[in-house]
């Protein structure tokens, strides 16, 4: 093995490790690598044709500009949990997280755009931050963990908006209602901030030093912390980040929506965590990339999308599909895992 | 070799100055003193061995050194400085380096990834710059001899090349010290010859390396000097070339040569009757890096001790016969026919029963009684469409617990708040309760008390004289010496002699441990005058 004649070429092309394209493995292993990182590609693509063909209304500026701002959201909210699966983790506090950012960015919109910005973010943070300290320093599950954080926004959620009676609004004069409201070349404000935070998050997990640290602490945890990698604060870093995310996509929903609304959010954990694992990252750790969690979020909508339209069909059925596919993908992976070690 | 970009810019010290020395180093466990006021000292320029047997301290010891554990008390002097790391990257910054014997690399990140985790060099963004990444890398590992695409993920490298990526991560971040845990334990000869190349370049450069190593080849081949650690102390340090391989031996295991010593110290009687066909015949059994076509045969009612010392071969040659290890060629018969390898349950069917080494990790189930420990094993047999037959796990439990003479409040009790003796017994009870024709037992006395040892020592002769076969690991020779009918020493993985009958003594078992591997007969000190040979494959 040592003398492995594989000629190093093609160096420039890097991205995460899963986009490295093993130069000389064989076939079916860049076959396996091929189908973990763009198998959701290609049935998004699948499904987009077919829904096209099926239904006219499908490809209207109209309908793709609805999917894509009420992805967007979600996808925020993914995107923060992708790091937080990849360090082999989980968020299960992000639903509730989510709602409570929406209420608190209505409730601060009337003292103005930056508390309404800053509140959110600060509250929702310092949840992800405490969630992050009980799981790297007290060494805790993260299940349980976040399933308890998850409680505690809920509660608070209820308390400030006396048990979900009231109902914040944001003035539709208020330059905040604008974020979620104003469009750029016919696409909504949401959807480009979300795209720019995609590419600043994509930017980050592949090519700084924190996130070669995420890839090692989920990868090999005990490695990593030999190789001197900072796990405790990586960990800490990922929960916070994932709790800002959350926060954020609330707040922006909250514009959107022009009013804090509660009951959104319930089970948006678990629509992001199928929309990363659905993406190609591993649910294990150690493996996964930002685009695929964008490409997972836009699958489950227009999953949504195509159930609304054929309107015959309870909505209640979207979620059977949805659930369908994410065992799917799961089967695929471990199958694809355990080629890959046998090859 | 590339100069990492934030590496430490000492100079390298002088040929023979310390470069790490510790003081009456202590560290302990609950329940364990594992460094007891240890003193041991590297110097740059020199390979120095670490060796002992399990528990004697080393791995210990290194994880002082490199930050993984503080110690109680002592001093760590390093480079002249006296210095405490608090967390690995500590010590790696400073300029110790760590290869595991495991490898400690993140299988899913490219090898170029794993090189460089934490001192990426970085561009004026302070974006990670992969170009000059992978040309350093790939650089780095041309140095040891090896040409891999190091954008491949690790894991698609064999274990060599893995190993090879991890010792190139540890001389590129421009390292003072050196520390090398079993590096060559899953290597080929042909990467050994490679890393003994590049341990000599550290060398001649000024580097202190720490070489742990239980291959006596390898550590009179390239180490200088030595420190034996027994026990958590230091029983020996010094010139390797001043200490013949019997004596280094006799060190690590605690044993002197021609000790005088009362007999019947264990409650082992002796010599069993053994007669008639073997139970057990493990044929020519091999396992990459671990087993060499290893051959052992056990009759009814009798007591093959494995001797060697820690890594030869003992556990693995156990776990293969019963299942646990998928053996790459060779066979296992038991009373004539051939059992199905690498399958448990197969092992088990034919009357298999492994004592596992570690009861904690492989076998006791703390929270469960007594009596669900001694049944779990038995219970497909004891059930009838499904149902557990509770009437007649009594019975078992019951004869077991008297046979055994196990000691608990009542069969309800938790195993986990039996004492280790007992808790051993228990898992004695669980694989009796198979009807097994062969036991293998994996130090069945590690770690319990010197009255339930004799009890349980006691118990396997008893065994034995109602016609078991038994395969006995122990690292406590004057258990396996007086145990034993038989003992087959095991060396690197290859069966290198065969004591029998009046052969059996400690002198003749350490001579046989001692002596250089059948290919390099005759250079070494202490070649062993009495034991039978069989030629190992390797």
């Amino acid at each position: 093995m040592t003398t492995d004649t594989t000629e190093p070429a093609a160096r420039e092309k890097d991205a995460s490790p899963g986009a490295e394209q093993p130069q000389g493995a064989t076939r079916s292993e860049r076959l396996t690598s091929l189908a973990q990182q763009h198998g959701a590609l290609v049935a998004l693509l699948v499904m987009v044709l077919v829904a096209s063909l099926s239904f006219d209304s499908f490809l209207t500026g109209d309908n793709l500009e609805n999917m894509a701002v009420s992805s967007a959201f979600l996808a925020v909210v993914a995107l923060g949990m992708t790091f937080v699966i990849i360090t082999g983790g989980i968020d299960l506090s992000v639903g509730y997280v989510f709602a409570l950012g929406g209420v608190l960015a209505a409730w601060g919109s009337q003292y103005g755009t930056l508390v309404a910005l800053i509140l959110p973010l600060a509250v929702c943070g310092l949840i992800g931050l405490v969630n992050g300290l009980l799981i790297a320093r007290a060494r805790l599950a993260p299940f349980i963990v976040t399933l308890a954080a998850m409680l505690l926004a809920r509660g608070v959620l209820l308390s400030v908006t006396d048990e979900g009676s009231t109902t914040y609004l944001v003035d539709k004069d208020a330059f905040f209602a604008r974020l979620g409201q104003e469009k750029l070349l016919g696409i909504g404000l949401p959807v480009w901030i979300t795209v720019a935070l995609f590419g600043l998050g994509a930017l980050v997990l592949r090519r700084s030093r924190f996130g070669q640290y995420v890839y090692a602490v989920g990868g090999n945890e005990d490695a990593a912390a030999l190789m001197g990698a900072p796990v405790a604060r990586t960990k800490i870093a990922v929960y916070t980040l994932s709790g800002l995310c959350a926060g954020l996509a609330g707040a922006l929903n909250a514009a959107w929506l022009m009013s804090g609304v509660t009951i959104l959010g319930t089970g948006m954990e678990l629509e992001a965590i199928s929309a990363v694992v659905i993406g190609g990252t591993l649910l294990t750790g150690g493996f996964g990339f930002i685009s695929g969690s964008l490409v997972g979020v836009l699958l489950l909508k227009v999953i949504q999308n195509v159930i609304n339209q054929i309107g015959s069909l309870d909505s209640a059925y979207q979620q059977v599909v949805s659930g369908a596919f994410l065992a799917l993908v799961v089967i695929a992976q471990t199958w694809l895992g355990r080629r890959r070690r046998m090859l | 070799m590339t100069a990492a970009p934030d590496a430490p810019g000492q100079p390298p010290p002088a040929q023979g100055t310390p470069a790490l020395a510790v003081t009456s180093l202590t560290k302990s466990f609950p329940g364990a003193l594992a460094l007891d006021e240890v003193d041991f000292e590297a110097r740059a320029g020199e390979v120095h061995a670490l060796i002992g047997e399990n528990g004697a301290g080393k791995s210990t010891l290194i994880k002082v050194l490199t930050g993984v554990y503080q110690a109680d008390a002592g001093r760590v002097r390093f480079l002249g400085d006296e210095v405490r790391f608090g967390t690995p990257l500590e010590a790696q910054d400073a300029g110790i380096s760590t290869i595991y014997q495991e490898v400690n690399l993140v299988p899913l990140m490219s090898v170029a990834r794993n090189l460089f985790l934490g001192r990426e060099p970085r561009n004026r963004f302070g974006l990670i710059d992969f170009r000059a990444m992978h040309l350093a890398a790939d650089e780095a590992l041309r140095d040891l001899g090896v040409r891999v695409d190091v954008t491949r993920p690790l894991r698609t490298l064999g274990v060599g090349a893995q190993q090879m990526v991890a010792l190139a991560r540890a001389v590129s971040v421009d390292a003072r010290v050196v520390i090398m845990d079993e590096p060559t334990s899953s290597l080929e000869p042909r990467e050994v010859a490679t890393l003994f190349g590049v341990i000599r370049m550290l060398r001649d450069r000024g580097i202190a390396v720490i070489y742990v190593s239980h291959r006596l080849e390898e550590l009179y081949e390239i180490c200088d000097s030595v420190t034996v650690l027994r026990d958590g102390r230091v029983v020996h340090t010094g010139r390797i070339a001043d200490l013949d391989r019997l004596r280094l031996v006799s060190l690590m295991l605690g044993r002197e040569m021609g000790q005088v010593r009362e007999e019947g110290l264990t409650k082992f009687s002796g010599d069993h009757a053994a007669a008639g066909e073997p139970v057990l015949q493990a044929e020519e059994l091999t396992l990459s890096h671990m087993l060499h076509a290893v051959s052992v045969e056990v009759r009814p009612g009798e007591v093959v001790g494995l001797g060697g010392l820690l890594g030869s071969g003992r556990s693995e040659t156990a776990k293969a016969i019963a299942g646990a290890l998928p053996p790459e060629s060779g066979r296992v018969l038991v009373a004539g026919s051939e059992v199905r390898t690498g399958s448990t349950p197969a092992a088990i069917r034919a009357g298999i029963s492994l004592l596992p080494e570690d009861r904690k990790a492989e076998g006791i189930v703390p929270g469960l009684s007594v009596r669900e420990n001694i049944a779990l094993a038995a219970l497909p047999g004891l059930s009838r469409f499904g149902l557990v037959d509770e009437s007649r796990i009594d019975r078992i439990v019951d004869t077991f617990m008297e046979r055994l003479r196990i000691k608990a409040s009542s069969p309800h009790q938790k195993v986990g708040e039996l004492s280790g003796g007992n808790q051993q017994k228990v898992l004695l009870a669980r694989w009796l309760a198979m009807q097994p024709k062969v036991l293998l037992l994996d130090e069945p006395t590690r770690g319990i008390d010197v009255g339930a040892k004799a009890e349980v020592q006691k118990l396997i002769d008893e065994l034995a004289e109602d016609g078991l076969g038994v395969l006995l690991i122990s690292s406590d020779m004057e258990e396996l010496v007086e145990g034993s009918d038989r003992v087959v020493v095991l060396k690197d993985g290859a069966v290198t002699a065969e004591l029998t009958g009046d052969q059996v003594t400690e002198d003749l078992l350490m001579q046989a441990i001692a002596a250089p591997l059948p290919a390099d007969a005759g250079d070494g000190a202490g070649t062993p005058p009495g034991p039978r040979k069989e030629a190992g494959d390797d």
